[in-house]
This record gives structure tokens, sequence and C-alpha cells, in this order.
């Protein structure tokens, strides 16, 4: 009997959510992409395709597998379960997504799907499970934005029946958005291409650095059967792109030369089967290696990557206030010490996603980014479209945190669907996003910092290398952010820092979440340390001592009046402090191998862009019939834009956040509310949504002719305003059009007051700072190396917390960043580019986390709100290392302290 | 492409001959390998045959059938010698992974990283293979001969693991990764003792994974350790100065050599004394 003749499945039947089904494919094929693509169980997540994320977890007769690792063949007969449909039928899945929608489980939701379905699988078998047994069923899902914590208590809490709060400014509401994400119906950018889009994929450069010819496309291109194949040639813009003016240097297509490993070469278009089934190392290029630079020291080594950056030095960032060296010569103590960080990847669990398609003389891009206005402005270069040809619409988004920012899939898809005038789709492997995404930019940081005897800092020296990478993408913005931030959010009244970008043959580093700050708390928290020690200060007491306060100046010489917290967030931790040391030396007095270490830090972080201009405007309008629409361009990607604007607006026009429909983010509908960066979002367009609420209640008051303590209600075609004198109804129907859609409509803009820097980066860079302190507790095994986190305990100035239950969000995904950052995360050009050798926190890495949040107000922010995405980690692995010198005596400075750095580190203080 | 899904052994065996053919069963190394293709080979999918599957003992000997997943292995009711191999089946990715993964996949793709090595290696397992020349049977140390390679040859498939019956045996694994879940381990250690009346140890077997090409016994430990009192200065007086000549760790993303082997001697301490401390 031949093989062929055997068992060959034509056509798999199974039950889907309880549906009898029966999906065409080839039986080998993923059960995620079967699900996906032809059962259209979209809700089913793609992260990896290697078991390594559990977004794709389903249920398959009962048990959580993933459907990346099982065959479509495999599930003949089987009941297959999906979050879709247990949120939707199944009573511990609804009652899971109530209490996920409640606890604010779901940040960006890409991961949703696995821990729910992952945590019914649990529910199942125990109604009321531990903590432990949360951790281990969620084990296999790996979330980058919420921390974990919140989901172990929704999963813990899902018998509850709890009311939600709903309102605007200061209520700890549930998210707008969040039902989507909880209930399997959320689209990201992997979700949207119509059925008979075609397929695109990038080819790559294989080397570090190498040149590369082309062969016979023509050729290829006739004998694979595809409907497109792109080059450099084939852009009809300029074939440059970058974020920062002036720095526009990458190209979408290498044309030559290629400069790092990843740097796309061509692309192939044709149908998804066709297209996924080639091999891209038959594609017809031929490369030549060339000499490679992959640290900065290496850089000076080889030929320039840029004409006109001299050495590879990207730029340089400089700021100086009073003489540090002669001060220096004054402290009674100095502490210095050489400090350095990998790359980091920003491992948001949805790769780079998106379809484009041509109408008319026009172009849409549909994808998840953070920068839907930027990302348009690009695409018109590159094009050599104009920009109103060009319309971006974003869709949810699964984390961003700063890399997409940067156009990544967008260029290939609009391009191969203007040319050919079919929808076309990409979707990046996640070898693809993490080999060639923008990442944290590696520091190498020499630091000295001196100290009077009375422990007030004298004088503080920075010197700071980063690697930049192939491109600018956003390092310039690293280089000049770090001086201003080195000092940390205490008074240094002398000081130099200099800090330089340095390009080397790796993907570029660009923008992730605190733009260089996080690496150099790593260098001046350790010091204060340091200083503490030497001076017998306690290390509390030392950083509260020199906290910066309203009034004083910052190393740039700027002077905040009121919303200076830093000093505030020590005061408030001092108890935690105390109770968490006097714990430490009671444990550490049992003696033996494992000891308990308590550690804290400071951070700061500037709202906004750099003493430059970074408006947002917000749009809203009455329409006759009673809606109230607000046009909301703020992407939201995770971290809670929708709700928190939607909570400022409300407020600002005085009705209820239910009255309110939310139209946006799109280019062709919302005014540019900016990037999602740099914690801008709250600040500047929550000021832009303040104004803009302010600005359409004030025309309704007018035209009632009320006073300001009127109250309105929306609806049926008219506006009922009561105030004393009784009630006024102006029917929308007399009112002329006022624009395109509305009958009365508002757009307001708002941006922040700076000044610019002069040559020794003096001036007021940012409009408001918001500030941190942090402690950690964890235990160090001498013998291993290892350490164990017991708790963090997070202080937060916010201004105002607009919504607290976000705010605690938004800390807590911080700190497991930071916690990643201190003990697991390099990203290894080469060798990392994937979820098993690039390590993120897994759920049993991330201890409880408690928030403190402090509300100080602020002069410019909304109702006295300052941004927060930055500031949370930026304290948290400065903490942790702290806590480990504090446990055992070893100071790890080159990141990450792993196992076998930190137990290095033990064995050298002890044979020092 | 050609999907099978076999119910018996003898049909599996039969579409194997004499064709290159890919084995599927839980699928956990067969689709990371492939990165984001679809494999174009004929594909046998081992799932459906029941014969490959489930704990059972006969003789003296404990058989896991091949497909037997980690689950399975992790919830079944084992006695004390199997403790190392539970709780390797608990390290083993995370519940998805150890819900599709079986005992023989583990073998089969011969890791340097492979969970389920070191306890088996510990209880002198032995791989049972059957092929077109009947059935023949392996010591775990000989199947698997180095990073990603077996001693299966064409048209061969594992179809169980035995396990010699030592009831008076007490086990433990110690897995040490750079987090919590979903980890590649920079180091990992299985014992098995059994203890006399006395306190001594009459028997002790240790073996260590992610230190070499393959996870190995060290025989000159288990000796020294022999007739040792189960007690942890003891245990550490032994291991002090105990030939871990065996073990070859490599630098790498995960840790130092140096660190692996320091690190291999503190588990193995941890891992024979926790085994002892399950017999008291």
């Amino acid at each position: 009997m031949a093989l062929a003749d055997m068992d060959d499945m034509q056509g798999v039947t199974f039950r889907l959510n309880g549906q009898a089904v029966r999906v065409d494919g080839p039986p080998a094929e993923r059960l995620s992409y079967a699900l996906r693509e032809r059962a259209g169980a979209k809700d089913v997540k793609v992260g990896c395709d290697a078991g390594d994320c559990g977004a794709c977890t389903v249920l398959i007769d009962g048990n959580p597998v993933c459907a990346c690792t099982t065959a479509l063949g495999q599930v003949e007969g089987a009941a297959v379960e999906t979050q879709a449909g247990l949120a939707k039928d199944d009573e511990i899945g609804k009652a899971l997504a109530d209490s996920f929608q409640r606890h604010q489980a779901a940040q960006c939701g890409i991961c949703t799907p696995g821990m729910m379905v992952s945590a019914v699988g649990l529910l199942r078998q125990q109604d009321a499970p531990s903590e432990e047994a949360v951790m281990d069923a969620l084990g296999g899902v790996l979330c980058r934005c919420t921390g974990y914590r919140k989901i172990i208590d929704a999963v813990m809490d899902v018998g509850a029946r709890a009311e939600t709060p709903v309102g605007g400014v200061g209520v700890p509401m549930a998210r707008i958005d969040g039902l989507p994400k909880v209930s399997g119906t959320e689209r990201f950018g992997d979700d949207v291409a119509p059925e008979d889009a075609l397929t695109l994929r990038v080819v790559r450069s294989p080397y570090h650095h190498a040149t590369f010819e082309l062969g016979d496309l023509d050729a290829y291109k006739a004998a694979t059967g595809l409907d497109l194949v792109l080059t450099a040639k084939d852009v009809p813009g300029t074939n440059c792109f970058g974020v920062i003016p002036g720095f526009e240097d990458q190209p979408m297509f290498a044309e030559g030369e290629t400069l790092f490993k990843g740097e796309a070469v061509a692309a192939i278009v044709g149908p998804a089967d066709l297209v996924n089934g080639l091999e891209l190392a038959d594609f017809p290029v031929t490369f030549e290696p060339l000499p490679h630079a992959l640290l900065p020291k290496e850089a000076a080594g080889i030929a320039d990557l840029h004409q006109g950056r001299a050495q590879n030095v990207m730029c340089r960032g400089f700021v100086k206030r009073g003489e540090a060296e002669a001060a220096m010569t004054e402290a009674a103590v100095i502490a210095e010490g050489s400090f350095s960080t990998g790359f980091i990847e920003h491992g948001y669990i949805e790769p780079e996603a998106a379809f484009a398609q041509r109408v008319g003389d026009r172009i849409e891009v549909h994808c998840c980014t953070q920068a839907p206005v930027m990302n348009k402005e690009g695409l018109a270069v590159l094009l050599g479209l104009p920009k109103d040809a060009i319309r971006i619409v974003p869709t949810a988004v699964g984390g961003g945190f700063g890399s997409k920012l940067d156009l990544t899939t967008q260029p290939y898809v609009a391009l191969a669907a203007w040319l050919l005038d079919r929808p076309v789709r990409i979707t990046y492997s996640r070898t693809e996003s993490i080999s060639t995404s923008t990442k944290r930019h590696p520091s190498e940081i020499t630091m000295r910092i001196g100290a009077d005897a009375d422990g007030n800092i004298v004088a503080a020296e920075f010197d700071g290398t980063f690697n930049t990478g192939a491109y600018a993408s956003w390092g310039p913005t690293v280089a000049n952010r770090v001086p201003i931030h080195a000092s940390g959010p205490y008074k240094t009244p002398n000081y130099v820092a200099r800090s330089a970008g340095i390009h080397t043959n790796t993907a570029p580093s660009g923008a992730f979440r605190g733009f260089g700050v996080p690496q150099s708390a790593l260098a001046q928290e350790p010091l204060y340390d340091d200083l503490a020690n030497a001076l017998d200060i306690d290390r509390l007491e030392f950083r509260r001592r020199n906290a910066l306060r309203n009034g004083d100046p910052t190393v740039t010489g700027q002077v905040f009046e009121n919303g200076m917290g830093i000093a505030d967030c020590f005061d408030i931790l001092e108890d935690h402090w105390k109770r968490a040391v006097a714990d430490a030396e009671a444990f550490n007095s049992k003696g033996g191998r494992i000891r308990r270490g308590v550690g804290i830090a400071g951070g700061w972080y500037g709202c906004g862009n750099t003493s430059m201009s970074n408006p947002s405007t917000i749009r809203a309008g009455v329409a006759a019939d009673g809606r109230v629409v607000l046009h909301q361009g703020a992407t939201d990607i995770g971290q809670g834009s929708n709700t928190v604007i939607t909570q400022i607006f409300a407020t600002a026009l005085g009705v209820p956040v239910t009255t309110i429909e939310l139209i946006g983010p799109d280019t062709d509908l919302t005014p540019d509310a900016g990037k999602t960066s740099a914690s801008r979002q709250t600040f500047i367009t929550g000021n832009a949504a303040r104004l803009c609420g302010e600005a359409l209640r004030a025309r309704i008051l007018r035209l009632a002719n009320v006073s300001d303590a009127a109250e309105l209600e929306f609806g049926a075609g008219e506006i009922r305003i009561a105030d004393a004198t009784g009630e006024h109804r102006i029917a929308l129907s007399s009112l002329a059009a006022d624009g395109e859609a509305y009958v009365l409509e508002a757009v307001e803009s708002y941006d922040p007051p700076t000044l610019p820097l002069d040559e020794n980066g003096q001036g007021s860079p940012y409009a408001v700072f918001g500030t941190t302190a942090q402690m950690a507790e964890l235990e160090v095994d001498l013998a291993l190396g290892t350490v164990k986190l017991l708790k963090i305990t997070a202080a937060h100035d916010v201004g105002k917390a607009i919504n607290p239950l976000l705010v605690e969000g938004q800390v807590q995904g911080g700190v497991a960043q930071g916690i990643g950052l201190a003990l697991m995360e390099e990203f290894l050009p080469g060798r990392t580019e994937n979820l098993h050798d690039y390590l993120i926190p897994t759920i049993g890495d991330v201890p409880p986390i408690e928030t403190l949040i402090l509300e100080t107000g602020d002069e410019h922010g909304p109702y006295g709100a300052k941004g927060l995405g930055e500031h949370c980690l930026i304290p948290t692995a400065p903490a942790i290392l702290n806590a480990i010198k504090d446990a055992c005596g070893a100071r790890v400075s080159h990141l990450p302290a792993t196992p076998d750095k930190v137990l290095a580190a033990i064995r050298a203080g002890r044979d020092a | 492409m050609q999907f099978h899904r076999p119910e018996t052994l003898e049909a599996a065996l039969h579409l194997m001959a004499g064709q290159p053919v890919r084995i599927l069963a839980g699928g956990t190394d067969f689709f990371p390998a492939l990165g984001g293709r679809t494999a174009t080979d004929p594909v046998i999918d081992l799932s459906r045959i029941k014969g490959l599957n489930g704990i059972s003992k006969s003789g003296g000997v404990w058989r896991f059938g091949a497909t037997t997943t980690w689950s399975e292995i992790r919830d079944a009711n084992l006695p004390a010698q199997f403790l190392a191999l539970q709780q390797a089946a608990r390290e083993v990715g995370s519940i998805q992974i150890q819900n599709a993964g079986t005992i023989a996949g583990n073998l089969c793709n011969a890791s340097p990283a492979a969970d389920g090595v070191p306890p088996l290696l510990a209880l002198d397992a032995e791989v049972e293979i059957a092929g077109p020349a009947g059935t023949r049977v392996l010591p775990l140390d000989q199947f698997i001969t180095g990073v990603r390679r077996t001693a299966l040859q064409p048209g061969e498939m594992v179809t169980a693991v035995l396990v010699p019956d030592w009831p008076a045996c007490h086990s433990a694994f110690l897995k040490l990764g750079a987090r919590r879940y979903l980890v590649i381990s920079i180091a990992m250690v299985a014992a098995v003792v059994e203890c006399a009346n006395d306190g001594t140890f009459t028997y002790v077997a240790v073996s260590v994974g992610s230190c070499s090409a393959v996870a190995q016994r060290l025989t000159a430990v288990e000796q020294t350790l022999n007739g040792a009192r189960a007690e942890p200065d003891a245990i550490r007086a032994c291991l002090e100065k105990a030939d871990l000549s065996p073990l070859t760790p490599i630098d790498d993303v995960r840790a130092s050599a140096d660190y692996r082997l320091a690190a291999a001697r503190e588990l193995i301490a941890r891992a024979v004394l926790m085994a002892a401390e399950e017999g008291n």
C-alpha cells in the first residue's frame, strides 16, 4: 500500500466553541493559523509560533494547549474552545470576563485570550484556586503590559459581584475600550485584513554588515508565480525615513549595502499559501560580508556608516551647571563607578502587522501604531504622495512601549497595495520583530558624585555612551534627554553630563519607555547608596535630604514653584522602609544561605518632547440628534488614553462619561494628538481635551444664556440645561450646521510651554516633571546567586490621578519591565531573537506591588495631572540592584543581574 | 502533503518504512523547528495510537508509553522513586507544553536542557524502540548520542520508556533558570537515593542536565555519597571536592561555564538532601 493511499485527511471536522465546523486546510498546518485564517477565530492570537508566549492558548477537550504547536489535523473530532466562545457562552468565562474588566486585568489585550482561556481551564478544576495555582496555570502566557498582578486578582476574584464605578476625573472606572478585549472581539494589527488580501514578506540580510547584489528578479517572479517583487528601485519617493528632523537616514529597502542583520533588501507579494511556502533563502540575492562593529568601542574602527557622522558618532548631548570639577575637590566623600546595560527588546506580544489598500488616488494603511500622524508623514515621503493622500487607521495595539512609533511594516504594504491596486497584508514573525525593530539603547556609563559631610550633594559628573545602532531613530532624543535627567530628582548645584550616541551594525536603538533615563538612574542611584553608606546616613534619608523641592533649580536651571513631589514620595515610603529594613535584619539574624535585602531609588521624567513644540488637538461635536462625539486621536496602546481622555473631556463638558461617543484614532477623522510616547498623552492631549470640553460647554452656556453652574443633559435632538433659573432646552435642529457633521463643534489644541536649552544645556526643557520613588525587598541565595523578589512598593506623584485604577496598571506594568531590565533581559543580535532565549518576566517573577499614589497637583496639567508611563520603570531596576547589594554586599554594575553575575559579584566581594 | 493518523503501531511503522516522514506527537518541538512554515514532508501523528499512551507496571518494570504527556506524568499516582520525574514534569515549559509534550518527544528532541532526561537517567531508564527489524531496548545514556542526536535509525520510533521498580528509593529534582516559568535551564539536577535505617545512604544516583552536550550521571559523586550520612553537613563535605569531570559546560546566553559548575555542585547537594528528606 502506498503512503498516499492511507489516511490523508481532506478537511478536518471538529467542534469550535460548541459549533460543528469543517476546516479545509493542510492538516499539518498550525491550528492557530487555521483557526484564524480559515475558521475566522481571530480571537486566537499569535505571538511567537513556538509555544513561548501562550497567546494562542485554546482548550482542546478541556485542556489548555498552544494552538501554534498543534496541527489542525490533530483536532479532528475534538472540542476546541477559544476566548470568544468562552466569554459568550461559558458561565465561568462570562464571570471571568467581568472580573478581568473590573480589575483592569487587560491593558492592551493581546495576551488576554491566552490568559482567560488558561484561567477557565484552571477554574473548571478548582473554583477557588490559590495564588500559586493561578500562577502555575497562567505561567505559560506572557504579558508585557500589566505586571500580572491584576490578572491574578481577577482570576481569584472571579466569583465576586462588585459594582464598577463609572465617572469623570478621579474615578477608578474600568477602561472604556475594555469589553472587546475581554470578550474576544478586539481587532489588532493582524486581525483586520480583508480575505482577498495578498501577503507580503520581507527579504532580509543575514549579515551584520554586507554589500549585496540582486539577481534576476523577473525570472524569480515568473518561476514562483508571485504577484510582485519590490526592491529599492521601486520606491517612488525618497527611500529614506526617520523620526527626528535632520536624522531621517533609514532606507525602506537597502541600496547595495545593508548595515545590520535583518535589514530589508526586497519584498515578495502573492497569495498567502504561495508566499508563506517560499524559502526566503532562495531569493536571488548575493551578499558579501563587510567588517562590522557591534559595540561602540569598535565603531571607530570601521568606515563611517553615515556621511557626515565621523567616527560613527551620531550626536552628543551636554548639560553643565556650576563647576563640577572644582566642587568635587571640596567633597567630603566621592562615589564613582562604571555601569552598563544591554539592548532591551520591547517584547510586546503582538508582532508588527498591517494591511493597506488603495482607494482611488489615496492609500489606506491599517496598522498597530503609536504615531499615526508621523506614520502618515513618513509614508508621504517614501511613496512620493501628498500627505492628504494617506490615511492611517490604527488598529488596537498589542503593546508598544516606544517601538511602534517608528515605521516598520507600513511602507511595504502601502507600496505594494499602491502598485497592485489590491489589498496587501503583512505580519512580522517573532524573530523578524525582535531582530529588526528598535531597542532600548545599550549604555556604558561612568559617573562620579560628591557629597559634603552633612550628606548634601555638591557635584556630579556623568559620561554616557549609548549604542544607537545602524540608524538614528530616536537616538538623538536619548542623547539629549539623558544629560537633563542623569542627576536624578536631586539638588545638584555643580554638574556636568556628556552623552554620545554611537552608530554600530545592529538594529536601530530607539524609543523605549524612559528614553535613556532608566539607564542613567542605574548609575546615579547605586552611587547614592554608596554615599549614604559612606556617611552612615540612612539611604532614604540621604535621598530626601537632597530631593528637589519647589523653588529649587534643576540641573538645567529650571525652577518649579509647585508640583515637585519627589520629597513627598520618600515621605510616604518612610514607614514601609522602616518596616522592611527591620524585617530584613530580623530575617538575616538567623543566618543561612538566604539573605534578605531592601533597596530604594528615586526617579523623574520630563513629560513631552525636550524643548520642542509637541501640540495635541482634540475635536468634539454635538450632532443634531443630540449625540456628543469626541474625536480622540491619541493611540491607546494599552495605557488607557481612550478612557483617560474621555474622562477629562466629560468632566470639562460637565456630563457623564457615558454620554460621550468616542471616534478614532483615524487620521481622516481625528485631529493630530501627537504620538503616544514621552508620557505626554494624559498631560498634553488631556489638556487639549479639557480645553475642548470647556470650549464646547462655554458655547452651550452662552446659547442658553446661563451661568457656569448649569447642568447639561444631551439627547433626543436637544440639550437640556438646568440651573437655578429653571430648565432651558436648545432644540438642536434649530441650529445651523457647524462644520460637516455637527451643529456645535469645538476644536482645541494644547502645546506645553518649554524653552530651548543654551549651549550649556540651561533652559526649561519640559513644562512638567513627574517623580517617583520605589522600594524593593528581596532575597539572594548566596550559593546560587539567584534573586527572589518579595515586594515592590512604588510611590508616584501623578499630580492628579485621572483614573487611579489605570495609574495602578501603569505602575505595575512599568515595575515588571524594570524587573526584566534588572534581572534577565538582554538582546544579543543574532542570538536572542525569540521569546525563549530573550526572557521577559513571567507571572511567577513579579511579586506583590503596592502602589502609593500622591497627588501634589501641577501648574499646567489637566486638573493637575502629570504623565506617568515612563516614570514607573525608572526606579525599579536600581532599587532591585541596591537591594541585592544590601542583602549580600554584591554590586552588579553590568546588567542583567543573572544568577551567574550575582554569584560572581558575591565571590568578588568575598575575595576582595 | 500527507497527514496520517494511524491507530496502531503496526500501521505507523508501515507508513514509516522506506520513506522520509516527520513524526508528530505533542508538537511542542515539531512546530518551533519549522519556523513559520508548514511541513511539506508526509507527517505521521502518533497521538491516536492508544497503545503508545499511559503508565503501567509489569514484572518489576514501569512502562511510560511514548506519547504519555508531562501532565499525565505530573498528575499520576506514582511511588516515591518518581517524585523527581514528576517535579521535572511540573517544570517542563508551561501547563500548555505539559498538556501536549510527551516523554518520548523530550528524549528524541535530544536537547542538552531536556527537563525529562536527568530524572530518567538517575532512574536507569531504558528506551524501547520499534522498527522494521523488530523491537530493541537501549539504556537512555546510549539512546541520546549528542546535541539533537539519537540512536534512532531510519524507520524506527520510540514506543516506551522503561524504568525499573525501586520501591525503597526516593528522589528529587531541581531546575535553575533565570525566570520562574517557560525557562530553559541553566543547570538541573536529579537525585535518587535509598537510605538505611542507620541514616546512611545505601544507594545514590545523581544526574545533571544543561552542563554538557547530553545530561550526565555522575558516578564518582554517587560513589562518594554512598555510605555517607544523609545529613546536610555530611552531604556537603562529600561534595566539596567531588569529581564533576563528566560535566563540560559552555558559556552561553544563560550563564557562564564556571557558574554552571558551581551551581551544579550546590544543586547536587540540595537535591540529594531533598531526596533523603523525602524518605524521612
